[in-house]
């Protein structure tokens, strides 16, 4: 799997931005379908070791959209990024950019993609 | 001619005939060459052979199988398997059917089976603790809440391991603790509680000789221990701050421990958040050497005549698997069998290795002794590899 940053388009950014507004309202760059799907694979096999592959929850706390509606964006964001010391919760800065972590964060939160 | 082909073509009749029979059970075979293979993202089951390095079937409907561990009935015959979401499925390895299934839990972690076969203990998270069931029928016979603090609490249970009568261990994830309980009558459970033994538990083990239990700290750096043999263990730290107060790195993947970590006097095991195996006298339980290897180790693995340990790796380093030789005290190879190596397990003699490559949607097969890939089976997002020899080995 590869982790370097992922390169983004611009122009499927906006799109992707104007399309999924509603579910998605701060997703200002998207990452391409490429990185997109590797992303998902990311959250629902690696994530999913400890947050269940179905994200229901394991060592670490489920993150369906029932579990995180009412938790700010920005703060998932940030334990995402940062992680959450004194838990097995590890930073993903680093595998991860902001802008991936706001996309994987909005799409826990309307409910993640399958695949 | 004619009678040799009159010959094969019996033969395949009979083989076909014996095929169709599977199902009913009456192929004569044992079941000492063939496991499991998990298909995490499909909640199925490969049931494999061995020798013939083959999928004998596929068994589905199992629910979710992320981190789904397997034990064996004594007899080979059967595999349990604990799924994620608390399905705990008895699976025949001969018709490839499902023998019996309960939902037990609403999120498991895995389990363990009795020295005398007759109990199948799973450990959850949620609701914390363990339930013991009949390994006939998988009726539940005890139920154990793993409560601290004020009794109303519960851990979540890791580290779940048989021990010789019909023991098990384990420890409490959220409470620091180790606990015993003794199932000799499985009604009627006797629990010894360690409290202190560390914080965070993520794992445990049992050795191969069923002596000492260990539980791996996330918490801190340090092992907690149990002797097992004494008539009231006592418990005991080892490998305290291996860190050596250093800063350690993110964890993407938590270790994992079972009894393979031993090989001859000596037991291997992760460093948590470390490019580090660590090296024990299981004598005298001082560290005695550290490994530095390519990535953090998630399982360390001896070859079951402890001649080698194979060791895999978490985030970043997951396509990697190195290879320490025990005799000559060094890595001696460092191979990238494929994407997202999960798992290993070792053919009941050491002669082969099956390794999980996830993301290559394959089981990849290497010879030990030579180091050389040898074959593959294709298996979709595959994680746990068990095979049946596990069925003889107390701590498995």
């Amino acid at each position: 799997m590869d982790y370097r940053i992922g390169r983004f388009r611009v122009l499927a950014a906006v799109l992707a931005g104007m399309v999924s507004c509603a579910a998605a309202p701060a997703a200002l760059a998207a990452p391409d379908d490429e990185r997109g799907r590797s992303l998902v694979r990311l959250v629902r096999q690696d994530c999913g070791a400890c947050h269940g592959m179905l994200l229901t929850g394991g060592l670490g706390p489920a993150l369906s959209p029932d579990a995180l509606r009412d938790r700010p964006r920005e703060a998932l964001v940030a334990t995402v990024l940062g992680g959450r010391p004194g838990t097995p919760m590890p930073p993903w800065r680093g595998l991860l950019t902001e802008d991936e972590a706001g996309w994987i964060v909005d799409r826990l939160q309307a409910g993640f993609p399958e695949r | 001619m004619l009678s040799v082909l009159l010959r094969a073509i019996a033969a395949l009749a009979l083989g076909t005939s014996l095929a169709g029979c599977a199902g009913g059970g009456a192929a004569l075979r044992g079941t000492g060459d063939l496991g499991v293979v998990i298909e995490r993202a499909d909640g199925a089951v490969l049931v494999v052979e061995n020798s013939t390095r083959s999928i004998l079937g596929r068994i589905d409907g199992l629910g979710d199988l992320s981190h789904a561990h397997a034990v064996f009935s004594r007899d080979g015959r059967y595999a349990y398997v604990f799924g994620r979401d608390g399905g705990l499925s008895k699976l025949d390895l001969l018709t490839r059917r499902v023998a019996a299934r309960v939902m037990q839990a609403g999120n498991s972690i895995g389990g363990a089976i009795s020295q005398d076969g007759r109990l199948v203990v799973a450990q959850n998270y949620d609701p914390g603790g363990i339930k013991v069931f009949d390994a006939g029928s998988l009726e539940l016979l005890a139920d154990i809440p793993a409560t601290h603090g004020d009794g109303t609490l519960r851990s979540k249970v890791v580290g779940l391991a048989d021990a010789p009568g019909n023991r098990f261990v384990f420890a409490l994830y959220d409470a620091g603790e180790i606990w015993i309980a003794d199932l000799s009558q499985p009604r009627s459970p006797r629990i010894t509680r360690f409290p202190g033994a560390g914080r965070q538990p993520y794992d445990g083990l049992v050795t191969p000789d069923g002596r000492h239990y260990l539980a791996g700290l996330f918490g801190e750096d340090g092992i907690a221990a149990l002797d097992l043999w004494q008539p009231q263990p006592q418990l005991r730290r080892i490998l305290s701050g291996y860190g050596r107060g250093e800063q350690r790195l993110p964890v993407f993947k938590m270790p994992h421990l079972r009894g393979w970590a031993v090989a001859g006097r000596r037991a291997y095991l992760p460093a948590v958040g470390r490019h580090e195996v660590l090296v024990v006298d299981t004598e005298t339980w001082q560290e005695v050497g550290r490994i530095p290897v390519k990535g953090q180790p998630v399982f360390v693995m001896a070859r079951p005549d402890g001649r080698q340990v194979w060791i895999n790796f978490a985030l970043p380093d997951n396509g990697w698997v190195q290879v320490f030789d025990t005799l000559g005290g060094k890595i001696v190879a460092s191979l990238q069998p494929g994407r997202a190596v999960l798992h290993m397990e070792f053919t009941a003699r050491g002669d082969e290795v099956w390794m999980s490559a996830r993301d290559d949607d394959r089981v990849v097969i290497y010879d030990t002794a030579h180091l050389a890939r040898v074959g593959e089976i294709a298996a979709r997002s595959p994680s746990g590899i068990f095979f049946a020899s596990r069925a003889a080995r107390i701590g498995f």
